[in-house]
């Protein structure tokens, strides 16, 4: 059984997913079972590898490649973490979906293709080398871009190609990184505290070299983590319908560059040797930039998601900060802020999906008063602004709380006052949707009201009673979105349980400071 | 002495069934056909068991002299593992193709008639280029080969056609008296014709070496014209892309790939004797020239054919890369050369796939501009899948067969201290996938209601395109082994030391 487990968590999607392909358009109910039973299936398996790793059961599996490179999936701490928090949002996203794409056309291709990009990232998370990990890392580029050209309209292809252009460049990047390294100490195999130290072949390069690959990693990366300047796709690629948004900007895409990060700084590298090598710092600086910009932008955008993108530049860079802080408080700070940012950004974009999808409503002009109109919704969207914000006791507070401890214990005290700046930006871009949300008269129409256009127009219809009018977005939209809400609260209140995010978070961070 | 037989019919058999599909009738040719095809394949089936039970004995390979005539005059058939990979890749391309032809021909056409015993032809002219172990027998299958792809391309008799195939009856021609002069100048200088002692003769003959070298570059740019080293591609994409569908795919998949496989075997023979290195950089220089120019072509192609047909053109480039530092005993020669030759598995397969997808589409549409295919990618998704998939492999993202060969051939590049040529490799990643998502971007287009009307084609045709694209795009799973097996080959790398 033990040896099953990590296949059948790659495989409980990927078949799904093509199935699924084959599935005619008009089976809705075949399709949303395989949906729904894979998201499940998934998330018991990933339930028994938590429950096994603690009881001292390692998860591996080897299978041949390339000449002298095996295939490596394993579930350590670090990705059991990642696949966790995506077999879970996953499971929410497909709900979600399911809701969402209800009547539009191609859902089959959507939902093949969903299910393998959650495939491609469970395997990123579970990915035990860097050619196992780029294998999924590249999977993952080509079963999004179906999704973000889903609609296929013009304006979309465009973004389409843009965001291709800079995945595949990254990939690339990535690449001569991963081809460059190995070359010169062999296959890497990922290593809490850092694979190169132990490798006898590190001792002999020149630390220039080192620090040139370490610079193609998180360029690489940084494509997909949306570093400045390499987030250029990111705000275009909002254009995709809302589930896929979700899923990009909280677990797949955009997480999978930060987790690459993660693995590059702690696994491969090791911070430790990283901190001597001295190439923290200027990620960190980068990390910062990016915080800073990415909030400027979002001030002044107008289109919801499109602020909710640049608030994702902003806000994975935490992540990218958190690592480059050399010292436990800072890496549990941006460990814990890759899985609180997804749950709390699912939780936006969700809501942003609910408010195009019930009322029309895509830009933040339009938004006064929709909190009577859609009050849960509504209601789940404050929890993730105020957490993005960092109020506690929601999950983004705690982040930011071990982010500032890690800066002093760094010794990198300009990274406070980049902190409480980027907060104060939040903030500005947050507040006002909350107050015209909730405080300001609702217009007397909206764009474009689910209510209106509902089939009661049609004569056969008028006859029957009056339907009761449904004050917020589809159940099937709903739920998932109040699911995710109650989770961005309970990391938050609950951060000191056992298996909350911080508490797991702690232990991986034990494992990369011990020698 | 059973390759004594074994060999020989390998050449033999479809000679034969390709005259008896001439002179029988439509309804027993099929059957003829599926026979022969079965026939070849148990026939390569017992040639790769005797070569392992020969090689067990010892590390020679499988060899058969025809009529007792052996080396040096003697007409001498070798397997060794590069042929019998050859060999291997040639049933599976062409079963696929058969199948897929006996579908897209209309019963009765006047196309079809001609297109089956031409295509047995070309089968018989590619196992004898990959068996021939003396350079007299090479200029005959060239030759053979040569003359059916030009028959190959012209089949509808259309001008477009007829065109195209003029001019590859031009290059194929020159091709062949070029190696043809090749041959006789190594013939009167040695006195022999057997390919793998050439280089120890004129060592032994003590040939001045303007004289050898003049014969090798004869031979290498009559074989560089043949698989269409840019810049010598130029009569490539027109017969490529006007040939009917599976002729497309036979000619890019196979018919390049043979003149390679010679052009590696003579370099091979030549590089312990005489020093390559300033000719390796120019075929790889030529090659990068190919790569870019090609992409460059196949970004403004509007026919989907067309565009594929400079895919090859690019793809092609990256083969001769390795013969940079592809020289005796260099590091990394090894490793290049399985590169290579992982890098030609994947192509075949993959371009054969695209094109026989590409047909699929260009069928349903009635049209081959790109902008016309919209409503055939909806109807045909299996054949779309298939062009996704070929497209991978030619891109080279893992899993793919062809991440597989780029992988070993950056790793080939490194240890042979030639990093630059990576910059290539990873920008034409890039590349690719420009022109290779022209053609994927169509499935995200809107259609409208009257595309989707028609009627969909037999499944056989893009299920016979998507077997070959699955193998190319899952094929880097077995490259390990493939890598493993291939490097065992002693003839492969005389004297290359690695």
């Amino acid at each position: 059984m033990n040896d099953w487990l990590l296949p059948l968590t790659l495989a409980s999607s990927l078949l799904a997913g093509l199935v699924i392909f084959f599935l005619p358009e008009r089976s809705v109910g075949w399709r949303s079972a395989l949906n729904l039973g894979a998201a499940l299936l998934k998330l018991a398996c990933v339930g028994a590898m938590l429950w096994g790793t603690q009881q001292g059961i390692s998860y591996e599996l080897r299978l041949p490649f390339l000449p002298g490179h095996e295939l490596l999936l394993r579930a350590d701490p670090l990705g059991l973490m990642f696949v966790t928090l995506s077999a879970v949002l996953w499971l929410l996203t497909t709900v979600y979906a399911i809701g969402y794409l209800e009547d539009s056309p191609n859902r089959s291709r959507f939902f093949g293709f969903f299910s393998l990009c959650v495939t491609a990232t469970v395997g990123i998370a579970l990915s035990g080398n860097l050619l196992t990990f780029f294998l999924f890392y590249e999977l993952l580029t080509l079963a999004t871009y179906p999704l973000v050209v889903h609609r296929g309209t013009p304006q979309v292809l465009q973004a389409g190609a843009r965001y291709l252009a800079y995945t595949l460049g990254g990939g690339v990047v990535l690449l001569a990184a991963i081809v460059w390294l190995q070359a010169l100490v062999g296959p890497v195999e990922f290593q809490a505290g850092g694979a190169l130290l132990a490798l006898e072949a590190t001792a002999a390069i020149e630390s220039w070299v080192l620090v040139a690959i370490f610079a193609l990693f998180i360029a690489g990366l940084g494509v997909k983590a949306a570093l400045a300047p390499m987030h250029g796709w990111l705000p275009h690629a909002m254009v995709a319908p809302a589930p896929v948004s979700a899923l990009l900007h909280a677990v797949a895409v955009v997480k999978a560059g930060a987790f690459g990060i993660v693995r590059m700084v702690y696994e491969v590298f090791g911070i430790e040797f990283a901190h001597s090598l001295g190439v923290l710092l200027p990620l960190a600086v980068v990390a910062s930039i990016t915080i800073i910009f990415g909030s400027l932008r979002a001030l002044t955008q107008d289109d919801l998601k499109r602020r909710l993108a640049y608030s994702t530049v902003s806000q994975v860079s935490y992540i990218a900060l958190g690592v480059a802080l050399f010292g436990p408080a800072g890496t549990i700070g941006g460990l814990v802020h890759l899985v609180h940012q997804g749950i709390m950004k699912i939780t936006l974009f969700f809501c942003a999906g609910n408010y195009a999808q019930t009322l029309g409503v895509h830009r933040i002009s339009q938004m006064a008063g929709i909190g009577r109109r859609m009050p849960w919704t509504t209601a789940a969207f404050s929890i993730g602004a105020l957490g993005m914000i960092g109020v506690p006791p929601v999950a983004g507070f705690v982040s930011k709380w071990y982010l500032g401890l890690g800066a002093i214990e760094s010794g990198l005290g300009w990274v406070l006052p980049v902190l409480l700046f980027s907060s104060l930006l939040n903030a500005a871009y947050f507040l006002p949707i909350l107050r015209l949300a909730w405080f300001e008269p609702p217009p007397p129409r909206w764009p474009h009201d689910v209510l209106d256009a509902h089939p009661s127009h049609e004569p056969h219809e008028t006859a029957q009673q009056p339907q009761p009018r449904p004050r917020d977005a589809a159940p099937l939209l709903l739920l998932p979105t109040l699911c995710a809400a109650a989770l961005a609260l309970l990391a938050g209140l609950a951060a000191g349980v056992p298996l909350s995010p911080l508490d797991w978070v702690k232990f991986i961070t034990a494992t990369e400071y011990l020698p | 002495m059973t390759e004594a037989l074994l060999l020989p019919l390998l050449v033999l058999w479809p000679l034969a069934v390709g005259l008896g599909v001439y002179a029988l009738p439509e309804r027993a040719s099929a059957a003829l056909q599926v026979l022969g095809t079965l026939v070849l394949a148990g026939l390569i089936g017992a040639v790769f068991a005797a070569a392992s039970a020969a090689e067990t004995a010892s590390p020679e390979p499988l060899r058969a002299a025809l009529g007792g005539w052996a080396a040096p005059l003697g007409i001498e058939l070798v397997a060794d593992r590069l042929a019998q990979a050859m060999l291997l890749l040639t049933l599976l391309v062409y079963a696929a193709v058969l199948l897929y032809a006996q579908a897209y021909f209309a019963p009765g056409s006047e196309t079809a008639r001609r297109f089956w015993p031409l295509a047995w032809m070309l089968w018989a002219g590619l196992n004898a280029g990959y068996l021939s172990a003396d350079l007299f027998n090479l200029y005959v299958a060239l030759e053979l080969v040569g003359l059916a792809a030009v028959g190959l391309t012209a089949l509808t008799g259309q001008s477009t056609a007829l065109a195209a195939a003029l001019r590859y009856l031009l290059a194929a021609l020159l091709a062949s008296n070029l190696f043809l002069l090749a041959v006789v100048l190594l013939y009167a200088a040695t006195g022999s014709l057997a390919l793998d002692s050439i280089g120890s003769h004129l060592a032994a003959v003590g040939t001045p070496t303007w004289y050898a070298k003049l014969a090798l570059a004869l031979a290498l740019v009559a074989l560089a014209l043949k698989t269409a080293l840019a810049p010598l591609h130029f009569w490539l994409p027109a017969a490529h892309g006007n040939a009917v569908t599976p002729v497309s795919a036979l000619l890019s998949a196979l018919v390049l790939k043979v003149s390679l496989l010679i052009l590696l075997r003579l370099w091979l023979q030549f590089a312990p004797a005489l020093d390559l290195a300033a000719l390796g950089l120019l075929l790889a220089l030529l090659g990068l020239l190919a790569s870019v120019w090609g992409s460059v072509l196949a970004l403004t192609q509007r026919k989907i054919k067309m565009l594929i047909a400079y895919s090859s053109v690019a793809q092609v480039g990256y083969l001769f890369l390795p013969f940079a530092w592809l020289l005796p005993g260099g590091l990394g020669a090894a490793l290049a050369l399985e590169a290579t030759v992982l890098h030609l598995l994947a192509h075949a397969l993959a371009k054969a796939a695209m094109f026989l997808a590409a047909g699929v589409l260009v069928l349903s549409a009635g049209r081959d501009d790109l902008s016309s295919l919209r409503g055939a990618v909806a109807r045909e998704p299996l054949a779309f899948a298939a062009l996704t998939l070929a497209g991978v492999s030619l891109i080279g993202l893992p899993p793919s067969l062809g991440f597989a060969a780029k992988w070993q051939m950056m790793q080939a590049a490194l240890l042979a201290d030639q990093w630059p040529w990576l910059l290539w490799l990873l920008g034409g990643t890039l590349l690719t996938a420009a022109y290779v998502f022209r053609v994927l971007r169509l499935a995200f287009l809107p259609t409208s209601e009257a595309f989707e009307a028609r009627a969909p084609l037999p499944q056989r045709l893009s299920l016979c395109a998507l077997a070959l694209a699955l193998l190319a795009a899952l094929g880097g799973f077995g490259a390990a082994a493939l890598s493993d097996w291939l490097a065992a080959d002693t003839l492969l790398w005389p004297g290359s030391g690695a």
